[in-house]
């Protein structure tokens, strides 16, 4: 065992694992946090908390870490490279394994200037290869990425992100061999939408011996309205949502739009299950997480695993 | 080369108003390339602080063009010039105003341009940002293409998952660098090159930086170690 962390054990296991998403308020609410772990709790294995997200600033992911695990959620504690150095970075993961958190989701982080600081001074000192590997030194060899030695490693579950409709398609697969290569554990794409170029990929990974080396998640966000649908086809970098899915939410009534929304990302989930090599799905309800338990139930994925108390 | 902007002439005039004698100097280098500090564009300035003088102000605003201002050598043209003015205005880049005011330490010297990056000239009066100079080139790993640069997010190890049609996530006018890397490598069957992690930098230039050239190195620093 790596690191011990149920979402760790639950994919070592061979079950069909289920990640969750909570984004942390724009404020010092803990009650926030707890409200929205309680929809997610006992639906997923693990909840990603985000870092300040499209780089508008939020409660830092370990804070909200911290309240999701006292609520009862096993958090991936997502850390990207635009705001802080290497000494801030490590210095976060010490803290963050001796607070008990056992995933670490490894991104470079949107630019700045989508967020509500774009003036600020980005940071990139690594970038988020260069950081999985950084973490992987820490867990395995007990050293900082300076050299020295560090007393008591972070274990930690390594996870990277993938998206396999970004441009130049031929390159995605060898991008993904080197964050494998880097160290990464697990790995979360994109939200996949249209399934025939992620079926795809997830074949040429597999041809290539990767989905052997590593646990695809794949990334799953079901659409609220005709309004998010038509956004992320337009505005959101590296998203493939494929015209047939605009023009079903297109046909049925702006009411029931939710509704629909909620019936194509189960069908997607179903596909999505029937692949080979894939390990489980990473369901992102963007601020939807209320409704979480009901595609989670109604795409068949409940109940989730139990498992023995924890053993590290 | 270094590429600099006019500062904006509300900002100099306000640095300069407490001084009556006023030189502005120029500086024939890279800035003067880029139509920002040469000796045209000293005189231009010079002619719009006249013009926003209050009537009966007796400021007085010459101008001089040194060679570089990067180097003693030319500098030293102002040692029997500057004596009589109250405060200077240099026109080179931050290089150029530093070494002005370390020469003449007793006089306030101002900057009268913002230095912008080191880059090329597309066109006349089009420059676009090259290099950051970040000491380590990866160039020959890039296909002549900077990465720390170009690719907004300065990532090694690109393309990150925002291209769309080739540009950056950022905005649509620029392209992305990591694109243009792969599609140059592929051009010329050198993929390899970046099919292994590039591995965390030891980013240079954090101190000051100095260079002692091989040849003329036992000038500077004396058996002992020591700088002189
Ligand atoms: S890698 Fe880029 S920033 Fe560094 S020296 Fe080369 S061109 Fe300049
Ligand atoms: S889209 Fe390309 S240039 Fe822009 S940040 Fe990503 S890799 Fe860099």
């Amino acid at each position: 065992m790596k690191s011990g962390s149920r979402l760790e054990r639950i994919l070592k296991a061979g079950q069909f694992a289920l990640t969750g998403e909570l984004g942390p308020p724009r404020g010092a609410d803990a009650d926030a946090v707890r409200g929205k772990a309680r929809h997610l709790s006992g639906m997923v294995d693990a909840v990603n908390i985000t870092d300040n997200q499209t780089a508008v600033v939020r409660m830092s992911s370990l804070g909200a870490c911290l309240i999701a695990m006292q609520a009862g959620l096993e958090p991936v504690y997502q850390m990207v490279c635009r705001d802080r150095n290497r000494i801030a970075m490590q210095s976060d993961i010490l803290g963050a394994a001796a607070l008990g958190v056992r995933n670490i989701l490894c991104l470079s982080g949107d630019h700045q200037c989508f967020g509500d600081h774009p003036d600020c001074k980005k940071v990139f000192d690594l970038d988020s290869m260069q950081l999985i590997n950084m973490v992987k030194t820490m867990r395995d060899e007990a050293r900082f990425q300076g050299g020295a030695e560090i007393t008591v490693a972070p274990k930690m579950f390594i996870g990277a992100a993938a998206n396999p409709f970004a441009e130049p398609h031929a390159f995605r697969v060898t991008r993904l061999a080197k964050k494998i290569a880097a160290g990464a554990d697990f790995i979360q794409t994109q939200c996949v939408y249209n399934m025939e170029r992620f079926c795809a990929w997830l074949a040429q990974a597999r041809d290539m011996g990767l989905t052997e080396k590593v646990y695809i998640l794949a990334g799953v966000t079901p659409l609220k309205s005709l309004g998010m649908a038509r956004y992320m086809q337009k505005n959101v970098p590296g998203m493939d949502v494929p015209d047939d899915l605009i023009n079903r939410l297109q046909g049925v009534d702006k009411k029931d739009q939710a509704k629909e929304g909620i019936a194509i990302c189960c069908e997607q989930i179903q596909q999505l299950r029937e692949m080979k090599g894939l390990a489980g799905i990473h369901l992102m309800a963007i601020e939807w997480e209320h409704r979480v338990p009901e595609i989670v139930e109604k795409a068949g994925l409940l109940p989730r695993p139990e498992l023995q108390a924890e053993q590290v | 080369m270094i590429k600099a902007t006019i500062k904006p002439l509300e900002e100099i005039r306000a640095l300069v108003a407490p001084f009556r004698r006023v030189l502005t100097v120029g500086c024939g280098g890279c800035v003067s390339l880029c139509l920002a500090g040469g000796m045209k564009e000293a005189r231009e300035l010079n002619i719009k602080l006249r013009a926003l003088q209050d009537p009966g102000s007796e400021a007085v605003f010459d101008d001089i063009t040194v060679e570089r201002q990067c180097e003693q050598q030319f500098l030293a043209a102002l040692d029997s010039r500057v004596e009589k003015y109250d405060a200077l205005i240099s026109l080179a880049c931050g290089a150029g105003v530093q070494f002005l005011a370390e020469r003449f330490p007793h006089k306030p010297v101002f900057p009268g341009v913002n230095t912008q990056f080191v880059g090329v000239t597309l066109d006349i009066g089009w420059y676009e940002e090259r290099c950051k100079t970040c000491g380590d080139c990866v160039l020959g790993l890039t296909a002549g293409i900077c990465p720390v640069t170009m690719c907004s997010k300065s990532l090694f190890n690109g393309p990150c998952g925002g291209p769309q049609d080739g540009h950056c996530e950022v905005d649509p006018n620029t392209p992305c660098a990591w694109i243009a890397i792969y599609e140059r490598l592929q051009q010329q069957g050198r993929l390899d090159s970046i099919a292994d992690v590039m591995p965390a930098r030891q980013w240079q230039g954090q101190t000051p930086g100095r260079i002692l050239h091989p040849r003329y190195r036992d000038r500077y620093v004396h058996e002992d170690g020591n700088d002189t």
